[in-house]
């Protein structure tokens, strides 16, 4: 098989390749090997130097059959850097593997690279990285989105298959939206946490960033399930199965008011109309429905997530691993240094704002509130699920912005979030999908359901997916060897 | 919303030095952000309770069965700084 | 008034953290350790890497539910638990993970002291100061070892109901026997399995109102609490006998010295930031965890004090000094048990356990091991059995109680069958008979000063003569025949 036919295929269609006989393992691993090695995007912190030598002969029982698979660099491999794109954790080999990637692994994926991403999934821009920041292959003067960046632009940009990555308040599906391709964020607890270097706890999911729905709904399948070293994973009610509906016939779409309107973009509502309007094409019913709470999730966010991180990122204290200041005259000395040069100005800003509103005097005003807010949301979904089947809406307020556009003003930057954080803090899954173009640049459509619907939003994904027939491929003829 | 002095003393609670120039953007950049989120003050939240897990199961304990440890290579292969079988810091007594 | 007319009381309450006695650490499966080499007993998560979890022992919830019914807490449906956050090189993950606003149990009482509550966390690492020897860049060093780092650890909490150092040393002892029956904690302080802070405050006599207290730490033994305590109420009572205020501070009790010192750090005050561990969900008790704990109690030293003194018919002292002792009581139940002819009273079994027997395994501060591994008679050569046969022969009078202290001392030594022992050395009791008459009238001869004083009232003097017919005898006479004997022959 050519080099441009390997690149055309979905990771579905490669495992298939691989089964037929028609392509090998190894090839297609060496194929987008050399291609991520041109990364001009900076979506790569690692590059594996070749396939797993057991991989090279696949293992044709093996559901994924040797397919490549980038994976953000928060996850823990073991003896691979694990850096969370963090100075204060550079050069970091860790002694054992995340869950969510040894699963995959079991089912055949081979580890390609590790993706570059915000510091410690702090960001939407994937512009926090102390590896550099990475471009969008739509646009190389704009950012991919994030925190995990560095999968979304790999995908999209054809330097491999599929990617995992983690979403917190957005940093999959925000992302995925910014480079025209698929992200899911499953329910809270379908993945283990185990290994992923966290961020807040709380919230943390990993997902799949894919070319196509049934590329997510195949990688999904391999890394849910309880695990026993992550007190708050789950056992995945169903089989994932993948998504084959062809018709939205008598499925209840309910459209969010609040998060619909003010604020966002012009065009990237106009692309939302109408894929809503498609959607009715297939025999969807579109109702409006309230989630009042909506508008307050950002600020419940800012406050449960920075407080997480701060306690989360204490273990940073250059003791056991990691940097340490040199010279330090003492330990206060040791540990102030530490931390001031190993972490970024992002997560120092978030440590800041997580340890106030953690502290004496301030709890009950913000955590507190926070949690308590987090109680409203989460019931303002449950209402509108007795109404609707799946909740709507733009996955990004704007398409792509350009690198620096934000940086200067840090909520500017996070109501990038703005309709990605209800769902984390409901805990409930949600898919973006690309849904068209505005001013040249991929637009996300959002289809959030019920804790486990994850089943239901594949499959109203996928119908919808075929007739929108949005087309990745300048991405990925601009994202390899460099912009064309 | 937050003041120099607050600042200072968040950065020590956190364990964070903050060079002169930090402190005044961080103090600035915080505020900004606590004026929105003090938005979350007007909602009345009597009778809610707070939400600290998404997902409630319970019984999701371990068995009292030892699994294998790190070797002490493994464990200190990491580590900025290592005195024979331990990990060696600026002593807190000093 | 004056100040000087003012009486001040002392109030004391304590905190008490008791390692569990699991296979495995709180939060990850790494084996429990003492002695072994420094970080041999590490993984992921009790070394804080990045990414890793905690999932809770179930054990730890068990033994912390036993604890709880043994101190009739009240046990929480659900508890919770929290993050406590603070930087210090022993806690690896920036936090210790603990309980807070809803703790395991909470509520009852051990004897007359009220338990506030009971919780589970964990145990912080091993910190050793190695000063200038390991210097960093200037700056005297430690070296941290994370074996014991993440140990389970129950934290018990009283009221504060002691009013003196006398009252929470004995108070502890029944603790510790409590949680040793149990069989939930080593409870040894050397090891450090059980450790004891100390708040202490002190108000006028007759006023409700609590003082400004102090926190005494980390006394290792509960002789050094009772002094520290003592110590600490003596110079808040003369503090402000002269007009002086009690500062609120943790203070450290040197036992060479009977000094107290303050332990207050160049930093501020601490701010915990406790918020909801959201690693870990909270944890349901349920009705299946209940019933195996309580089906897991033993009884417990109150109950067994009771029984001993009502079914076995003990005195209370010596019922309490068994049942507060496990070792003790385990011992006397198995010699009471032990068939053998004569078969001993109780009491004077209990006498010989306590006393004769204790006084010979090198004793018992109640604060070793098992009761001191020198003083648990479980582990001596003494058979119990053995000791109930030879009480049995001492009650009898086939020996005499000397031959009988002999006899224990061969026992101790080597152990074997005190019957054996009696006869191979021929330390049957010598009956009253014309041997003995002899051998007194010899005595009588030989300390002729002393008989003249017997004789003259005093009947102290007897002691030379007695003396001198137990060496005759190597002790097999009997004390009241050979009394007897002299009397008879001085004519009183």
């Amino acid at each position: 098989m050519n080099n441009t036919d390997i690149f055309d295929l979905s990771s579905a269609q490669a495992v298939a390749a691989i089964d037929a006989g028609t392509l090998s393992s190894g090839e297609l691993f060496d194929a987008y090997r050399a291609r991520a090695s041109n990364d001009e995007l900076n979506c790569f912190t690692w590059l594996a130097e070749q396939a797993p030598k057991d991989a090279t002969t696949p293992p044709s029982q093996s559901p994924l059959n040797g397919v490549p698979l980038a994976v953000k660099d928060l996850f823990c491999t073991e003896g691979v850097p694990s850096q969370s794109g963090s100075r204060i954790l550079e050069g970091y080999r860790p002694p054992y593997t995340a869950t969510a990637v040894a699963r995959l692994e079991e089912a055949g994926a081979t580890l390609l690279g590790k993706t570059n991403q915000d510091e410690f999934a702090m960001g939407s821009s994937t512009e926090n990285s102390a590896y550099g920041p990475v471009r969008n292959p739509w646009d190389p003067e704009r950012v991919p989105g994030g925190s995990s960046g560095g999968s979304a632009a790999a995908v999209a940009a054809g330097l491999a298959p599929w990617a995992l990555g983690t979403d917190t308040g957005g940093s999959i599906r925000q992302p995925a939206a910014l480079c025209g391709i698929v992200g899911l964020k499953p329910t809270y607890g379908a993945v283990s946490r185990y290994g992923m270097i966290a961020f807040a706890s709380s919230l943390d999911q990993a997902g799949p960033l894919t070319r196509d729905v049934t590329d997510a709904a195949l990688m999904l399948r391999h890394m849910v399930g309880r695990d026993p070293r992550d007190a708050t994973s789950l056992q995945f009610p169903e089989e994932v199965s993948l998504p084959s509906a062809e018709r939205l016939d008598g499925v209840r779409l309910g459209v969010p008011q609040e998060l619909t309107g003010e604020g966002i973009e012009g065009g990237v509502l106009e692309a939302f109309q109408a894929t809503l309007a498609r959607a009715e094409e297939l025999g969807a019913q579109v109702h409006s429905v309230q989630l009042p709470h909506a508008p307050h999730a950002l600020s419940a966010y800012y406050i449960l997530a920075p407080a997480e991180c701060s306690s989360n990122l204490a273990r940073f204290d250059g003791v056991r691993y990691g940097a340490r200041a040199q010279d330090a005259h003492d330990l206060l000395d040791m540990y102030t240094r530490t931390r001031h040069d190993g972490f970024g100005a992002e997560v120092k800003r978030r440590i800041m704002l997580g340890t106030y509103a953690l502290s004496s005097g301030y709890y009950d005003a913000y955590y507190g509130r926070a949690q308590r807010v987090r109680t409203k949301i989460a019931e303002d979904f449950k209402a509108a699920f007795a109404e609707v089947d799946l909740i709507v809406t733009p996955t990004a307020p704007t398409v792509a912005f350009r690198l620096g556009e934000k940086t200067a003003d840090p909520w500017s930057m996070y109501l990038n979030d703005y309709c990605t954080v209800p769902m984390s803090l409901a805990g409930i899954p949600a898919i973006s999908i690309p849904c068209g173009l505005s001013e040249g640049l991929p637009v996300g459509f959002q289809i959030a359901g019920p804790v486990f619907s994850e089943n239901r939003l594949l499959d109203a994904a996928y119908a919808l997916e075929q007739v929108l027939g949005f087309d990745g491929s300048p991405a990925r003829v601009s994202g390899a060897g460099g912009p064309a | 919303m937050i003041d120099r002095d607050e600042v200072l003393h968040v950065a020590r609670l956190a364990r964070l030095q903050l060079s002169e120039q930090e402190v005044q953007a961080m103090t600035g950049e915080l505020s900004a952000v606590l004026d929105h989120i003090a938005k979350i003050g007007e909602l009345d939240l009597d009778n809610v309770s707070p939400t600290s897990h998404v997902v409630e199961v319970t019984g999701a304990l371990r068995p009292d069965e030892p699994v294998a440890s790190l070797t002490r290579e493994v464990a200190l292969a990491q580590a900025p700084a290592v005195s024979g079988d331990g990990f060696l810091v600026p002593s807190p007594q000093a | 008034m004056s100040a000087a007319a003012v009486e001040y009381e002392p109030v004391i309450g304590l905190e008490i953290h008791v390692q569990l006695a699991t296979r495995t650490k709180m939060f990850c499966g790494c084996e429990l350790s003492f002695g072994d080499p420094p970080n041999t007993h590490t993984c992921p998560v009790c070394l804080g890497l990045p990414g890793s979890l905690p999932v809770a022992n179930a054990r730890a919830v068990h033994f912390g539910l036993m604890i709880g019914m043994a101190l009739g807490c009240e046990l929480a449906p659900r508890s919770i638990f929290h993050r406590k956050n603070y930087f210090y090189p022993d806690l690896p993950k920036g936090y210790q993970i603990s309980q807070y606003d809803e703790p395991l149990c909470s509520g009852g009482h051990l004897g007359d002291v009220r338990i506030h509550r009971v919780h589970l966390e964990e145990d912080a690492a091993k910190l050793v100061h190695v000063g200038a020897s390991g210097r960093i860049h200037g700056s005297d060093a430690s070296i941290v070892d994370f074996n014991r780092g993440g140990t389970p650890l129950a934290e018990i909490v009283t009221e504060p109901d002691l009013r003196s150092g006398e009252q929470a040393r004995e108070w502890l002892t029944l603790l510790r026997t409590t949680l040793r029956q149990l069989g939930v904690s080593d409870v040894n302080m050397e090891e450090g399995s059980l450790r004891c802070d100390a708040n202490i405050s002190v108000r006028p006599v007759g006023t409700q109102a609590l003082g400004v207290k102090t926190e005494l730490k980390n006394m290792n033994s509960f002789r050094f609490i009772e002094r520290g305590i003592r110590a600490e109420v003596s110079r808040q009572q003369k503090l402000l006998g002269e007009g002086g205020q009690v500062v609120q501070e943790t203070l450290h009790f040197d036992p060479a010295s009977e000094r107290i010192t303050s332990l207050r750090s160049k930093e501020e005050a601490h701010d915990y930031r406790y918020f909801p561990e959201p690693d870990l969900l909270p944890v349901a008790i349920e009705q299946a965890m209940l019933e195996e704990a309580r089906a897991a109690m033993p009884e417990l030293p109150a109950a067994r004090a009771q029984r001993l003194e009502q079914e076995v018919g003990l005195s209370s002292d010596s019922a309490h000094q068994l049942a507060f002792r496990a070792d003790l009581g385990d011992y006397f139940e198995a010699a009471l048990s032990a068939k053998v002819d004569p078969a001993p009273p109780a009491q004077a079994l209990a006498n010989w356990v306590a006393g004769d027997l204790v006084g010979r395994l090198g004793g018992d501060d109640g604060e070793g091991a098992g009761g001191g591994a020198g003083g648990d008679p479980n582990h001596s050569r003494v058979q119990a059995s053995a000791l109930a046969a030879l009480v049995g022969l001492v009650s009898a009078k086939r020996i005499s109680v000397g031959a009988g202290r002999q006899v224990l001392d061969r026992l101790v030594a080597e152990g074997g069958d005190p019957l054996a022992i009696v006869q191979s050395e021929g330390l049957e009791a010598m009956d009253g008979g014309e041997d003995l008459s002899a051998i007194v009238a010899a005595a009588l001869t030989a300390n002729a000063d002393a008989a003249e004083r017997v004789r003259g009232g005093n009947a102290k003097a007897i002691g030379p003569i007695i003396g001198h017919v137990m060496r005759e005898t190597k002790g097999r006479a009997d004390g009241g025949e050979v009394t007897r004997l002299v009397n008879e022959q001085l004519g009183l």
